[in-house]
C-alpha cells in the first residue's frame, strides 16, 4: 500500500494486512539503489586500474604520485563531508542561515578538491604521464577523472541548493532534496577514500 | 517527512568527533607506507584503515546506522557486488 507523506513523496507504508515493509520515500530508496550501482561501477574501475598498475610502457608510474599533496586534497574532501552533514542537520532544524553557510562551505571545499586534481593532472602531464602514454596512464586518468566528474556534478548540485536557499526557495517540505544531495556527496567522499588507499597509498 | 524515520540521529558534536577521528586515521594512513617496521603489514593495515573510514562515513554521515534497514541492504548489495567483480577480475586475470 502506498501513501503520500508531508513532503509529497510516495512511500510504501507498513501494513499488517498486506505484510509489506516500510521502504521510505521512493526517491530516497531510488538514490540508495543508484549509489549501490555506482559502487559496482567504481569497483570495476578500480579493478581495471589494479590490472594495469604495472604496465607503464617504460613511462612514468606510481613513483610520480605526490602523496603529501594528495593527502591534503583527501583531507579537504573528507572535511567537506563534515560540512555537508552539518548543513543537512541545520536544514532539519530549519536554520536557513546555517544551512546556507555549511552548503556553501561544502561547495567551496569540493571546488578546492577539483582545483587540486586539475593541478595534479597538469603536473603529471608535465612529467610525461598522459592517458595515451600507457595502460597505467589510461586506467589512472579514467578512474580519477570519472571520480572528478562526480565531484563536479556534486558541486553543481550544491550550488543549486545554495542559490535556492538564498532565494528562499528551499522549502521545508523539500527537505529530501538536501538529504539526497548529501547522500550523493558523501558517496563521492567514500569512493575517494577507497581510491586514495588503493590507487595512491598501496602503490607507494 | 523522511527525517522522521531517523531514530537517535547524531548531534553536531558527534559529527565533529567523527571528523576528528577520520582526520587522525587519514594521518596514520599516510604515514604507514613510510614506516619500515610496518612493511610486512602495510597492505592489510591500509585496507583496514580505509574500511574503518568508509564505514564511519556511511554509518554516521550518511545515517545508515540510524536509518531504515532497507537502505543499508540496498547499498551493501552494491558494495558486495563491487567486491565480487573486483575479486573475480583480479583473480581471473591473475593480477595478484
Amino acid at each position: 500500500m502506498t501513501a503520500v507523506d508531508a513532503a509529497g513523496e510516495f512511500r510504501k507504508v507498513n501494513d499488517d494486512d498486506t505484510g509489506e515493509h516500510d521502504v521510505g520515500p521512493v526517491r530516497k530508496t531510488a538514490m540508495w539503489v543508484f549509489l549501490g550501482s555506482e559502487a559496482i561501477f567504481f569497483g570495476a574501475m578500480i579493478a581495471t586500474f589494479l590490472l594495469y598498475r604495472n604496465t607503464t610502457n617504460d613511462g612514468p608510474g606510481s613513483e610520480i604520485f605526490d602523496i603529501p599533496f594528495t593527502s591534503a586534497s583527501s583531507f579537504v574532501l573528507l572535511m567537506s563531508s563534515l560540512t555537508m552533514v552539518l548543513g543537512h542537520h541545520a536544514y532539519e532544524r530549519r536554520d536557513m542561515r546555517q544551512t546556507r553557510i555549511w552548503l556553501s562551505a561544502t561547495a567551496l571545499l569540493g571546488a578546492t578538491f577539483l582545483a587540486g586534481q586539475i593541478f595534479e593532472f597538469t603536473e603529471f602531464i608535465h612529467e610525461g604521464l598522459k592517458a595515451s602514454t600507457s595502460p597505467f596512464g589510461s586506467a589512472f586518468y579514467m578512474l580519477t577523472s570519472i571520480h572528478g566528474a562526480h565531484v563536479a556534478i556534486g558541486v553543481t548540485l550544491l550550488l543549486a541548493m545554495v542559490i535556492l536557499a538564498f532565494q528562499g526557495r528551499l522549502f521545508p517540505d523539500r527537505g529530501l532534496n538536501v538529504e539526497l544531495v548529501g547522500l550523493y556527496w558523501h558517496f563521492v567522499d567514500i569512493v575517494w577514500i577507497v581510491i586514495f588507499t588503493v590507487v595512491y597509498l598501496l602503490q607507494v | 517527512m523522511a527525517e522522521a524515520a531517523h531514530t537517535g540521529s547524531p548531534t553536531p558534536k558527534l559529527y565533529w568527533m567523527i571528523a576528528l577521528v577520520l582526520a587522525v586515521l587519514t594521518a596514520i594512513e599516510v604515514s604507514v607506507p613510510y614506516i619500515d617496521a610496518l612493511d610486512s603489514v602495510t597492505v592489510p593495515l591500509l585496507l583496514l584503515l580505509g574500511a574503518i573510514k568508509f564505514l564511519m562515513v556511511v554509518g554516521f554521515f550518511m545515517h545508515l546506522k540510524f536509518d531504515r534497514p532497507i537502505y543499508r541492504n540496498l547499498f551493501f548489495i552494491g558494495v558486495i557486488g563491487a567486491l565480487i567483480i573486483f575479486s573475480v577480475v583480479l583473480l581471473a586475470l591473475q593480477a595478484f
